[in-house]
């Protein structure tokens, strides 16, 4: 449904997108992950027709964005970063004029209007004006705008923002409920509601792509994945160390704390195979010296993990090339 | 077609909602029919004058309007802007054009509804005597104009900045520039003091409002004036389109 290709934005000589490519089909929800400044908002104003590109094409369900955009916007429903409205207008008068705007007319506009002010949970504030609400409202009322065409396509910049745990959860519930249907794209920086939502994610740097794959696959990118953290009492950390480091799938085993006769351990696989067998290993070895094993699992790698060594590596290169 | 005027339609009636949404519709009004009122019958000296006309209104409404409609129009874009829901107007399946003759249009209408409740001011002048009425209708159309073309030039300055303050500032030179090369005491220094020929001064003060307003104002309906509003309100309206294209572009 959106192809993106060789997406390029240079505001005078610097580049905030360089370059990037990538697809969203029907039924995926891509999250759009990166750090503040990484080119996200820009990507997401292209896409959506707001900004020209400098180079590279987005289609939206076959249309150009730059040469045919009503068609393009049409299919579209956006929500901006810090979710604007317009302060002066209630929350009903906000819908309307937005349903009005998407071609909804009479019968259509109101059912189509009920139908997000439901799904929204806005119906206590419907008479109020936008400006007296509170954060989460607002947002919410700008999220209902984006959706109140039922639209194939949506893009969202940092749909939770500012909101509380209860409404960050009922978002993410709708987004992955109408990513069944939909081709979405959301931009986010909290690294948890990757794995509850999306079903792709790509993390970009410095206008970039610099990681593009399921959220699992991202995790395996993680140095820790397939690490086993063992705790046992009264061994002496020497003598476990090097037991440890011994077995012969085992890299490196590393004491990370040490506490009331506990030691914990960190035993890292040798190279890429982040096999499971490598924690029986460990409790073979155990069992065999008579370890009172405490605690003994196998870590999962951690996004943010990943998500850290994929920007700083990047930026520190871009610095020593300076 | 159809479609296009909507959209058009949608926009001005947002407009024009947000006006009567808060108070500065009121406000407005209310100052406008004031300043109006204490122009024609303090200023203009409309009872001296034993005239049965409305030229003591009309002279004045030039200056009323280098700083009211500015007032009006300041917010149409700048705000748009600031509070950042251009991007949500623009990224709607409308064109940059629909949203600028959406917006113009809803300042206009507002504007227009304003100079008709002058009203009880024709009704005076046709209690008092016989008044021509062709002129005065003449003279309610050059306002109307007139309040149109500061408008779009408004709107034009509107779309350069976020700031209220500095679009209002902007535009009201602009109107000033538009009124003083057409003004007599400037013309005739121009001839006088600066010995420009009289052709080149009559061609600068035909870039004036005041020239081709005062003609309307005496009943006078001539194309070139209607064309030379229209002008300005076009050329003002597709620049507001260039800045804001200009601004997205980066």
């Amino acid at each position: 449904m959106i192809k993106v290709q060789n997406l390029t934005k240079a505001f005078g000589p610097k580049t905030a997108v360089n370059g990037i490519s990538f697809s969203v089909e029907r039924g995926e929800v891509l999250g759009f992950l990166g750090p503040n400044g990484a080119g996200k908002s820009t990507t997401m104003r292209m896409i959506t027709g707001f900004i020209p590109p400098s180079a590279g094409t987005v289609t939206v369900g076959g249309f150009n964005v730059v040469e045919r955009p009503i068609d393009a916007k049409k299919l579209i429903g956006y929500l901006p970063e810090n979710a604007p409205s317009y302060a002066d207008m209630t929350v009903h008068g906000f819908l309307h004029f937005t349903a009005e705007l998407r071609g909804l007319r009479g019968d259509a506009k109101k059912r189509a209007v009920q139908r997000v002010v439901d799904t929204c949970f806005l119906e206590p504030v419907l008479y109020q004006s936008v400006e007296t609400l509170s954060k989460g409202y607002r947002h919410r009322t700008c999220f209902a705008q984006s959706i109140i065409h039922d639209p194939d396509i949506l893009v969202l910049d940092e749909p939770t923002d500012g909101l509380d745990p209860n409404q960050k959860h009922e978002v993410r519930t709708l987004i992955r409920r109408m990513g069944e249907k939909k081709a979405i794209i959301f931009s986010t920086h909290i690294l948890e509601e990757v794995d509850a939502v999306c079903s792709r994610a790509i993390i970009i740097d410095r206008g970039q792509i610099v990681a593009n794959g399921s959220p699992s696959e991202l995790r395996n990118r993680s140095k820790a994945a397939g690490a086993v953290l063992l705790c046992v009492t009264d061994v002496p950390r020497q003598t476990l160390t090097d037991k440890l480091s011994h077995l012969p799938l085992v890299k490196t085993a590393t004491l990370t704390r040490e506490e009331n006769g506990r030691v914990w351990v960190r035993v890292l696989p040798k190279g890429d195979q982040a096999n499971r067998t490598l924690a029986r290993n460990v409790s073979e070895l155990a069992a065999q010296e008579r370890w009172k094993v405490e605690e003994l699992h196998t870590e999962e790698g951690r996004l943010d993990e990943v998500f850290r060594d994929i920007t700083w590596s990047e930026t520190d290169k871009a610095e020593e090339t300076k | 077609m159809t479609e296009s005027w909507g959209n058009v339609w949608t926009i001005a009636k947002r407009e024009l909602k947000g006006y009567f949404a808060s108070p500065v519709a009121y406000v407005f009004i209310v100052i406008f029919l004031l300043l109006t009122g204490f122009f024609t019958f303090m200023l203009g000296r409309f009872y001296e004058r034993g005239q049965a006309s409305l030229t003591s209104f009309f002279t004045w409404l030039p200056w009323l309007y280098l700083f009211l409609v500015p007032a009006i129009g300041m917010r149409l874009w700048s705000e748009e802007r600031r509070i950042g829901t251009i991007e949500l107007l623009l990224t709607m399946p409308v064109t940059t054009w629909q949203a600028i003759v959406g917006k113009f249009l809803a300042s206009w209408l507002f504007l227009a509804l304003a100079l008709f409740l002058t009203f009880p001011l024709w009704l005076t002048v046709n209690y008092l005597g016989n008044p021509d009425n062709g002129v005065i209708f003449c003279g309610y159309v050059g306002s109307l104009l007139l309040a149109g073309a500061y408008l779009a030039i408004t709107s034009m300055t509107s779309a350069m900045t976020r700031n209220q303050v500095v679009s209002f500032i902007l535009s009201v030179v602009v109107c000033l520039f538009l009124i003083l090369v057409g003004y007599p005491p400037v013309t005739s220094f121009l001839s006088n003091v600066l010995k420009l020929g009289s052709g080149l001064v009559e061609s600068i003060a035909a870039f004036s409002v005041m020239t081709h307003f005062e003609s309307l104002q005496k009943g006078v309906l001539d194309s070139r004036d209607l064309v030379f509003f229209a002008s300005i309100i076009g050329f003002s309206l597709f620049t507001t389109g260039v800045i804001i294209r200009s601004h997205r572009a980066g």
